[in-house]
Parts: C-alpha cells; sequence; structure tokens
C-alpha cells in the first residue's frame, strides 16, 4: 500500500514538474538578475546554516 | 426640501458603498489582524515591558508597510484567479515553485506550533489542562472550515478578529498616561540608553512580526476563493487598509497595557505577562490571556489554510471552502492533520519547543526574500497584470520595503542563530 501510494505520488510530481517546465514570466534582464541574486542569497544561508550544523556538533 | 433631498441621496450612498464594502471586506482584515498571532503578542508585551511608549511610532510606521506589500496579493489574486504557490509555479517554473511550496509547508508547520504553545500557555492560567486546550482548539478550528461555505468561514474568522480587540478595552481599565503615549505615538525618537543591540534585536522582531511568508500565500488564496474580481479591487485595498490599522491598534495597546502594568521588566512570553496582570488585577489578566489564546487560534487557522490552498491549487485538489468535506477530501484533510500533528507536538514531553520556536525565525528568513521578490516580479509583468501592474511609486515603495525587510529579517535570523554575533 505505502509502495502504491508513494509511486502514485511520484507520478503526480512529475505530472507537476512536466506542467510547469516552461516558465512563463517574460525573462527579462531584471528577472534574471533577480532570480540569480536570489540564488546567491540562499546559497549563503544555506552555508550559515552547515556551518551552525556542524559548529554545533564540535 | 433640495438640501434634504440631497442629504438623503448622499445617505443613500453612503449606505450603499458601506454594504458593497461589507461584501467585498474580509481577507485583509483577517490577515492583518491573524499576524497579531502568539508570537507576535508576546513581541509587543516585551516591548512595551522593555522600553515603556518609547516605540509606539515604529509600530505606526509598520501599518503602512504590511499594507503595500499585501494590497500588492490583493491585485494578483482578483487579476490572475490564482493563488500565490500557483502563481509561483506558472510564472518561474517547478524549481522555485517547489522550492516555494515546501518552505512554505515547513514554515508554517513550526509556526502552527509556536500558536498551540501561546494557546497552551494561555489556557493554562485558567487551569485548563493542555490536552483539552489542543483538542477543544483543533475540533473548532476544523469546524469552523467545514461549514461548506466561505462566507460562513470568514464571518466566523471576523469574530475571533473582533475578540482580538480585547486589549483596547483593558487598556482604558488601567488610566494609562495619555500624555506619554501620545508623545511615543507621534515624535521617532529611541528609548533613554540609546540605540543598543537589545534594542535593535526588539526592532527586528517587530518587523519579523509584522510580515511573514504566509500572509502573502493567505490573502491571495483567500481573495481568489472569495472570488474577488478586478472591479472589487478598490474595496479588497480598503480592508486591506482597515486591517492594517486593526493590525497596529492591537500591537499599541499590548504596549500600552505592559508599559504601564510591568514596565521595566524582562518579559520572556505573553503568558507571564498574564500571569504578573492577573497578580495585579485578576480581570486584565484574563483579557490578556484570552487574547493570547485568540491570538493563536486565529493564526493557526489562517496558517494552515495559507498551506492547504498551496497544496491544493499546485497538485490540482479541489482547494475551496465553498467545497463540502466529501468534495474536497485532501484539502480538508491536510488541514485538519496537519493542524492536529502541530498540536500533539506541544503535548510530547520534553518536546524542544524553544529550539522550534527559534528554528521558526531562520526557516522564514529563507521564504521570506523570495515570495516578496516574486511578488514584485510578478506584479511588473504586463502581460499578466495588464493595467493594474505596480505604478513607479508602488515600485518605489515595495522594492524599498523589501529590501529592507531583506535585510533586517536577515539579520534577525542570523542572530537567532548567533545570539553573541550583534552583541
Amino acid at each position: 500500500m505505502i509502495v502504491t501510494i508513494f509511486r502514485s505520488t511520484m507520478q503526480t510530481v512529475r505530472g507537476i514538474n512536466q506542467k510547469y517546465a516552461t516558465p512563463h514570466l517574460k525573462t527579462t534582464r531584471l528577472v534574471r538578475i533577480c532570480l540569480g541574486l536570489l540564488r546567491a542569497y540562499l546559497f549563503l544561508l544555506i552555508a550559515i546554516l552547515l556551518f551552525k550544523f556542524i559548529h554545533s556538533l564540535h | 426640501m433640495n438640501v434634504l433631498a440631497r442629504l438623503y441621496y448622499r445617505y443613500q450612498k453612503l449606505l450603499k458603498m458601506l454594504r458593497l464594502y461589507l461584501m467585498i471586506a474580509g481577507p485583509g482584515i483577517i490577515v492583518m489582524v491573524a499576524d497579531n498571532d502568539a508570537g507576535g503578542i508576546t513581541t509587543y508585551t516585551a516591548t512595551g515591558a522593555q522600553y515603556g511608549f518609547h516605540l509606539i511610532w515604529f509600530l505606526i510606521l509598520l501599518g503602512p508597510v504590511a499594507y503595500y506589500v499585501q494590497e500588492m496579493t490583493v491585485r494578483l489574486g482578483a487579476v490572475t484567479k490564482r493563488g500565490h504557490a500557483e502563481a509561483i509555479f506558472h510564472a518561474f517554473g517547478s524549481f522555485w515553485g517547489w522550492f516555494s511550496l515546501l518552505d512554505l509547508v515547513l514554515t508554517d508547520f513550526l509556526t502552527m506550533i509556536t500558536e498551540f504553545i501561546g494557546m497552551t500557555a494561555a489556557m493554562k492560567l485558567f487551569g485548563v489542562p493542555d490536552w483539552v486546550t489542543v483538542l477543544a482548539a483543533w475540533l473548532l478550528m476544523s469546524w469552523m472550515v467545514l461549514q461548506g461555505r466561505y462566507w460562513t468561514w470568514e464571518k466566523l474568522a471576523l469574530v475571533f478578529c473582533a475578540l482580538n480587540l480585547i486589549y483596547v478595552p483593558a487598556a482604558f481599565l488601567i488610566n494609562p498616561p495619555i500624555h506619554e503615549i501620545l508623545r511615543g505615538s507621534v515624535i521617532p525618537h529611541f528609548p533613554p540608553g540609546g540605540f543598543t543591540n537589545e534594542l535593535f534585536f526588539l526592532l527586528m522582531a517587530n518587523i519579523g512580526t509584522t510580515i511573514a511568508p504566509w500572509m502573502i500565500f493567505f490573502q491571495q488564496s483567500a481573495v481568489v476563493d472569495k472570488g474577488l474580481q478586478e472591479k472589487d479591487m478598490t474595496g479588497g485595498r480598503i480592508d486591506t487598509a482597515v486591517g492594517s490599522v486593526l493590525t497596529v491598534v492591537v500591537a499599541v495597546f499590548c504596549i500600552i497595557l505592559t508599559a504601564t502594568l510591568v514596565p521595566g521588566q524582562h518579559i520572556e512570553d505573553a503568558a507571564t505577562a498574564a500571569m504578573k496582570f492577573m497578580a495585579i488585577n485578576k480581570h486584565l489578566g484574563a483579557c490578556l490571556a484570552i487574547g493570547l489564546f485568540d491570538a493563536g487560534l486565529l493564526g493557526a487557522i489562517c496558517i494552515s489554510l495559507a498551506s492547504s490552498w498551496a497544496f491544493g491549487e499546485v497538485f490540482g485538489w479541489a482547494h475551496s471552502l465553498n467545497h463540502k468535506l466529501k468534495e474536497a477530501p485532501w484539502f480538508y484533510a491536510y488541514y485538519m492533520f496537519v493542524l492536529l500533528v502541530a498540536g500533539v507536538v506541544v503535548l510530547i514531553p520534553g518536546a524542544p519547543l524553544v529550539l522550534i520556536t527559534l528554528f521558526v525565525q531562520v526557516i522564514a528568513v529563507t521564504l521570506l526574500p523570495a515570495a516578496l521578490v516574486f511578488l514584485i516580479l510578478l506584479l511588473n509583468d504586463e502581460e499578466t497584470m495588464g493595467e493594474h501592474k505596480n505604478t513607479l511609486f508602488q515600485n518605489v515603495a515595495n522594492i524599498g520595503i523589501t529590501a529592507m525587510i531583506i535585510i533586517v529579517s536577515t539579520l534577525y535570523g542570523i542572530s537567532a542563530l548567533f545570539p553573541g554575533l550583534l552583541k
């Protein structure tokens, strides 16, 4: 039963990924810059969280 | 006679406008009042106890900040007829969509736990065991959404919003110093002792409670579920403005209460403040405890709905409060299940509740900037928004607010992770 639920969920997720595969917002330079900055910001936050985690282990 | 006829005409016109507004009003007021959740009430009581009336002006300034951000969700929802989660998937693709959805689910779940912490702490003051509070709150919250009509849910939620104003009559009972309150409200200044790290942390906490990621998702989905159209936008804006005034009123009166009754004391949470109030005046303590419970309840309802709507939009489940349980089983099951789990976590002996509270601040920091940036980009897309896209003034105001919130919330998150860093 668990396997069936898992398979059906994965199928739904694949369907969602297909449905939204192409972004519909016009990719202007501003949009590219904003998304790039957002990626950098999130990587920085993840790095800080990892540092905190490793620091806590020590 | 002519004057009388004109007066009657104006009266009728005003009545018609009021009736129209009452039909549209709801999402803006609910989201703004629910923003004063258990965590918010704790922040305000701590601010008042620690800094007296000196920071009221700052909270008044946060009203327009909340309005400008939330107003964008009204326009986006009314024009696209999509919730924020679906709008992100559609506009930015599945990577950013999944990131936003999963981050929202995690943030909301952790925040819901803090709401239950607030509710149980408040009811404990009346001698109610934690499990009774959790069960009763869960049943009440489930009953509210299972009415099968958005309208009924909304009106019930508005009753709880009205109860959130309990701090206003409570403040009038204690004869607060009006002159000091006016000075703290009108003249921007820092408390005696100047701009310290402790003050900075509290200011950041106040900003953090004013704009939360779930608010953006909630209001946009509520606007869609209510069926607001482009022609209703003015009413939606007024609704949001009234809500932002109410959120500031509640915050200010919380500060007035603690600044008058427990000045200079360190308040860990709102329940501690209520306990101290009870020692001074039983009724005032009861008011604060009822307000805290109500704040937690409203917060939990809206936050759980924000996640349920988001999941429903993306997974294609029926996801309207106008549906009966049988018509939207996944939507309601998700709503009730998440609330139940969040409530049960609070009942687990030795659960790391302090760590969870801390984690909420950190996780929210990862989602809030993304949600705000997406909101501004979507509101600038002429293809999507047409004549309702952001004007130059709206862009200047919203980009400024977003930049400020990103900087402050990041510092707040970092200072929560590394408490000694900013000291």
